[in-house]
């Protein structure tokens, strides 16, 4: 079973049709970078996946289960928002500008959710923390305010608090796009050892060379479309719709 | 490495020594200014008309005490119950129901739109309108408790209700701007790690909002506690009633007044204090404001 199936997806703002039939399927333990030009509807579907946006045509499917919505018979009916936020703790989501908690330190921005959202005692949510900022290599900065800590670290910590609530799946908005450049190596370096331990991810990025190491598989979009999908030497390295290929041009 | 400047061939090497600029009109206001207060103060002083052993005489009355201290609770009280109906105006405004919403609005417009003073009276002079207080389920015949108004309604209570609605009013204003204040951002990624509203609202927004909330919300509270001397219209017998009461049997009214006056003056400056600890508390995470809220002065302030 695909750990994400989104079929025919279609999301409109107002009269703005943004997503205009987007699907998708990612196994398990699968890697899947989406590419693509600024406004082409990227952090879109990242955020439609997860339910942060209703969609107004097609099915989302995450580990089997249909995102948003309760399916009887023909029938949709919406759900109680209690039933989508229980959806959505198993979705880590990491944003472009971190989002971290800036009245919590570093260690409560990532217990806050296991203690308060799935009822984990504190103890063990603190002690759960401290080893996930280890694994992300800050294990000195855990009472740090974000806004004692480098854009690097931050998102770093923001990679700890979605992992703390032992996603399934996790979704990447180009993670490091607001990151100075030499703080950009940290942050992939974390994100690949997590693919390598077996995560199913989806990741906004502009960073070939991260896609080229990690992707299974690479979405070209374009205006709302799906153009061109493969692996990384398909995709990136040889192209078959010109888009694509002035795409890659100007990231590279 | 330049060792000389090209135009005066100099190298500079000294420290500036400048004279000081003289602030010459700094001087000349300032003396007037003094020269003015002087002359008030001396004016009050020798006044026959002014009675300084009657302030002295009074200041630690014990009636002008007790009508402090009612001020003090009833200034809490009121503050407390309008915060917390205050959230939940904010809460309704914000809200999607366009009933809660509409409500909302109506209670600001209503408290906000008439004279706090009109408010007072009719709190107080309830009873006229309503002569029996019921409590029971409304158009059917069970009631679980009834009353006279005039009974349950003490000036008091009356007093702490007028000024509690009135305050809700402007606080949901301010409580609003403070939820509005913080970036969408931060429901975001609530929302994404399963949080509901209500859970997302108590600990990841309204605590950030409270940066936002606290200072005005400083400032409601001396508007408050000046406030709490219209109760003297409906008897309550707080600080500037007692003042009142008390000149009206011996003629010193404007000693009374000063002493009213000093007692307001000592507790608003009291009040600046929870307020920096609640601004301090709020302010964690903000850059520059993660130093201890209170340091003593000869600890020495450099780490
Ligand atoms: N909340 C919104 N309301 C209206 N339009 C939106 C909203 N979010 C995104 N859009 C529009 O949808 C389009 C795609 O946006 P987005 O998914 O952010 O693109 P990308 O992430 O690929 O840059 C853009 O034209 C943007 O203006
Ligand atoms: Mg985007």
């Amino acid at each position: 079973m695909p750990m994400v199936e989104a079929i025919n997806v279609k999301k409109r703002f107002g009269s703005n049709e943004v997503l205009k039939g987007i699907s998708l399927r990612v196994e398990p333990g699968q890697v899947l970078c989406l590419i693509g030009p600024s406004g082409s509807g990227k952090s879109t579907i990242l955020r439609c996946l997860n339910h942060l946006e209703s969609i107004n045509a097609g099915r989302i499917y995450v580990d089997g289960t249909l995102m948003g919505y309760r399916e009887e018979g023909s029938a949709l009916h919406e759900m109680h928002p209690r039933d989508i936020a229980a959806q959505r703790q198993h979705i880590g989501m990491v944003f472009q500008r971190f989002n971290l908690f800036p009245h919590l330190t570093a260690l409560q921005n990532i217990a806050e959710a296991p203690i308060g959202v799935q009822g984990v005692p504190r103890e063990e949510a603190l002690e759960q923390a401290a080893q996930l900022l280890a694994r992300v290599g800050l294990s000195d900065k855990a009472d740090h305010y974000p806004s004692q800590l480098s854009g690097g670290q931050q998102q770093r910590v923001a990679i700890a608090r979605a992992l703390a609530m032992k996603p399934k799946l996790m979704l990447f908005d180009e993670p490091t796009s607001a990151l100075d450049p030499e703080l950009v190596g940290d942050v992939l370096e974390v994100m690949k050892q997590l693919a390598k331990e077996g995560m199913t991810m989806i990741v906004v990025t502009h960073e070939m060379g991260f896609a080229r190491e990690v992707a299974d598989q690479v979405v070209f979009m374009d205006d709302g479309r799906i153009v061109e999908v493969g692996t990384p030497a398909q995709v990136i390295d040889n192209p078959q719709h010109e888009r694509t290929t002035a795409f890659i041009r100007s990231v590279l | 490495m330049l060792e000389r400047c090209v135009l005066t061939d100099q190298n500079f090497a000294d420290e500036i020594v400048a004279k000081p600029l003289r602030h010459v009109w700094r001087w000349v206001v300032g003396a007037f200014l003094l020269l003015g207060v002087y002359a008030l103060c001396w004016s009050i002083a020798t006044s026959p008309n002014i009675d300084g052993a009657v302030f002295g005489k009074y200041v630690f009355n014990g009636l002008i005490i007790d009508g402090a201290i009612k001020t003090v609770w009833i200034t809490a009280v009121s503050m407390i119950v309008a915060t917390v109906l205050a959230t939940l105006l904010a809460i309704m405004r914000l809200s999607t129901n366009p009933l809660l919403k509409g409500f909302s609005i109506a209670f600001v417009a209503f408290f906000r739109g008439t004279p706090l003073l009109l408010q007072i009276v009719f709190w107080g002079f309830l009873g006229l309108i309503w002569p029996l207080t019921t409590i029971g389920i409304p158009f059917t015949d069970i009631v679980f408790f009834q009353a006279k108004t005039s009974d349950v309604m003490s000036p008091i209570f009356a007093g702490i209700i007028a000024l509690s609605l009135n305050e809700a009013a402007y606080a949901s204003e301010i409580v609003r701007a403070g939820i509005l204040s913080v970036d969408v951002g931060q429901t975001e990624a609530a929302k994404s790690l399963g949080m509901g509203a209500g859970y997302t609202l108590r600990r990841i927004v309204l605590p950030q909002a409270m940066r936002v909330i606290i200072p005005p919300m400083g400032n409601e509270t001396i508007s408050m506690l000046k406030s709490t001397a219209m109760l003297s219209l409906v008897a309550v017998t707080e600080l500037y009633t007692r003042a009142q009461i008390i000149s009206a049997t011996n003629y010193k009214q404007v000693e009374l007044m000063a002493v009213a006056g000093f007692w307001y003056l000592i507790m608003n400056a009291i009040l600046s204090v929870p307020q920096s600890y609640l601004e301090h508390r709020y302010g964690k995470g903000v850059a520059n404001q993660n130093e201890r809220w209170f340091r003593l002065p000869f600890r020495g302030a450099k780490q």
